[in-house]
């Protein structure tokens, strides 16, 4: 890196101790209908999700070598505004490179995330529901991913799963997908200005998180499917 | 998505069954199913689920301008929404007749019954009054959906809170919830509507159906109505033609259902209550149900980020720098210029090759891109402004042109060079 000033940026690690997750929780399958459904908690942020599919399409939707994936994100009040449309986007890309699409081909899964409650992080818990309900829904992924979300405040810490409060108060707000098999970043979302060496930082930061992340969701899948 | 159509055998083995008096779930004939509140962190949040139909309600307020022919009434609103995730069939945005149906029968049933008092939402007479806006959103379609999207608005409804707000003289002062605590709405009575299905033409009556039995059934009837037994609403669908023994029947079924529905609503009501005033945790969190195997919860995970710096080192090592050279904007034409080393737009230079009448714009463009670097060409400039023919010269040289579109990024001379005849340009042109 050209621009990069290693002994100011990469040393700042101040409050580390108090860089926590938190609580976090998931329930599966709790809709009758969908193929597929889970809620997922992050302190008080909630997302549910459905997931049908994959099911028949309408002939202008339909591509010959792919699923069809339609993702659609509902506001808790009023109707969905550009702001869904561009998480929406967000989640959509994200699904489209993990799961196989191309194993069924002229087909739709549509994705319907419902916001419960919004105290920050709401991209990373619409991630990782949706993760969620694609494995309960059985379709076939080459990996699986999660959200993590950092917010950077005004005296350059970095906080993990920043709060409503928290990420108001913050000068940027980062959100990555991150998936299973290499960690790598498989989405990122950026709001606020940030240097190039904070960048690296909050990848570095969110890929570790993603391990916990990725603990959880291979503890609730062992809870399930275990016999005892 | 289309909705699965019931099998003749379904349909058959459902009246049969409702025909010797019993239900495919196991209830009784007049057995509701069981209700389940949950409210969330926010004032105005609550899901009720009914056996196994979702309904999430969010209550919010806003100040507005009163109605010019009620100016000292707030406004009531209801919207219920069919997501597409409670039944593929439900497509989003769209309006169904049974959703227009269900928002029209909301509104009678709360609006219609005057059961929140819209004048104490009244700010400032005439010109300032709240807007109670009650958003429903059905998660889970299992039937009888008006029943608990009705539980969830009025249990919703008694929950919420609203900003205080004090008028002196002209002045409106909104108080946040730190400053004061907010208010109540002022609810007269809670109306619950009860649905009744009538099976083969009204002969045979089930309480609260479920989505088979909605399926199949000839005849609704809707009877809204408060724990002191007052009717608000009555509405029988399906043309069904029913005897006025078996409305008063109804209507007491129904009477009995309201008293234990509100009782069950005031108790979760004052169990929310006492939660929030203990300081104990509540919200949709706290009721995720650990004992299942398909719920999971853990508390906090602390993330060592200790060796993260390594990791970091890493991730700056394997960085690619970005080219340092910025490379200096070159000016096309008066008014578009081109930063950056991508490829030319070519949307108005493709124009003129499929259409034979390409406005001068175009045309001036295009001969730029083929004359900028080279200066001797510069004649060629000045005829085209006057003579439209001369683009027949340029087509056909179009590989000399895209070397020249390289060339002309490359060299950083040439394009002040022809930023030079930019300048030139207007000048031209005005002759």
């Amino acid at each position: 890196m050209v621009c990069l000033p290693l002994d100011a940026g990469a040393h700042k690690f101040r409050h580390m101790a108090d860089r926590r997750l938190r609580e976090f929780g998931c329930e599966q399958n709790l809709l009758s209908r969908p193929d597929g459904s889970a809620s997922f908690v992050q302190g008080d942020t909630t997302v549910v999700v459905g997931i049908y599919g994959p099911a028949e399409v309408k002939v202008s939707k339909e591509s010959y070598d792919r699923a069809t994936l339609e993702v659609i994100l509902k506001p808790k009040v009023g109707l969905p505004g550009v702001a869904e449309r561009s998480r929406e986007q967000f989640i959509r890309e994200t699904c489209e490179a993990a799961l196989l699409t191309a194993l069924h081909p002229r087909t739709s899964i549509v994705l319907i995330l419902q916001v419960i409650h919004d105290d920050g992080s709401l991209l990373s818990c619409c991630l990782n529901s949706a993760c969620m309900a694609a494995m309960d829904a059985g379709l076939n992924m080459r990996c699986l991913f999660c959200g993590v979300t950092c917010a950077i405040d005004l005296d350059g810490n970095i906080i993990l799963d920043p709060t409503a409060k928290q990420e108001k108060e913050s000068r940027a707000v980062l959100t990555f997908a991150i998936d299973s098999v290499e960690r790598q970043v498989m989405m990122s979302s950026t709001k606020g200005a940030f240097t190039t060496a904070e960048f690296h930082q909050s990848i570095a930061i969110c890929q570790k998180a993603a391990e916990s992340i990725f603990q959880f969701y291979r503890d609730s899948v062992g809870r399930r499917y275990s016999k005892s | 998505m289309k909705e699965t159509p019931l099998s003749n055998c379904e349909r058959l083995f459902l009246l049969q069954a409702i025909a010797e008096k019993k239900r495919v779930d196991g209830r009784q004939t007049f057995d509701y199913r069981n209700i389940k509140i949950t409210f969330g962190t926010d004032y105005g949040c609550c899901i009720v689920e009914l056996g196994k139909t979702k309904v999430l309600a969010q209550v919010s307020c806003e100040l507005v301008a009163p109605k010019s022919n009620r100016p000292t009434e707030g406004v009531l609103f209801f919207n219920l929404e069919l997501s597409p995730m409670a039944s593929p069939s439900f497509e989003p945005g769209r309006h169904s007749e049974l959703l227009v149906k269900l928002n029209r029968l909301l509104e009678r049933c709360f609006r219609n019954s005057k059961c929140i008092d819209t004048e104490s939402l009244c700010v400032v007479s005439g010109e300032k009054v709240w807007q109670i806006r009650v958003d429903l959103h059905l998660l889970n379609h299992d039937g009888n959906i008006m029943d608990a999207a009705s539980i969830a608005a009025i249990t919703a409804l008694c929950h919420f809170r609203r900003p205080d707000v004090s008028v002196i003289g002209e002045e409106v002062t909104v108080y946040s919830v730190d400053e004061r605590d907010p208010v109540p709405l002022c609810i007269h009575h809670m109306p619950i509507c009860v649905s009744f299905s009538f099976f083969q033409q009204g002969t045979f009556l089930l309480v609260d159906p479920n989505e088979r039995e909605e399926k199949v059934m000839d005849g609704l009837l809707v009877i809204a109505m408060n724990k002191h037994r007052e009717i608000c609403t009555i509405q029988s669908s399906g043309g069904i033609m029913l005897l006025k023994e078996q409305v008063l029947r109804c209507s007491q079924i129904a009477g009995v259902k309201v008293t234990e529905i509100t009782e069950l609503i005031q108790k979760a009501l004052e169990n929310d209550k006492k939660i929030r005033k203990e300081g104990g945790k509540f919200g949709f969190a706290e009721s995720l149900p650990n004992q299942r195997i398909t719920a999971f919860k853990i508390e906090g995970a602390p993330v060592n980020t200790s060796e993260v710096e390594e990791t970091v080192e890493e991730i700056t090592h394997n960085t690619v720098p970005p080219t340092e050279i910025v490379p200096s904007p070159i000016l096309w034409a008066s008014g578009t210029a081109q930063i950056g080393e991508g490829v030319l737009n070519t949307w108005e230079v493709e124009e003129p090759h499929e259409s034979e009448e390409a406005d001068d714009k175009s045309m001036e463009e295009e001969e730029e891109v083929s004359t900028t670097p080279r200066h001797e060409r510069k004649e060629t400039v000045i005829l085209s402004d006057s003579e439209e023919e001369e683009v027949i010269i340029l087509n056909p040289d179009k590989t000399e042109k895209k070397f020249q579109k390289q060339a002309s990024n490359l060299h950083e001379d040439t394009a002040s060079g022809s930023r030079k005849k930019k300048k030139k340009k207007p000048s031209q042109l005005v002759k």
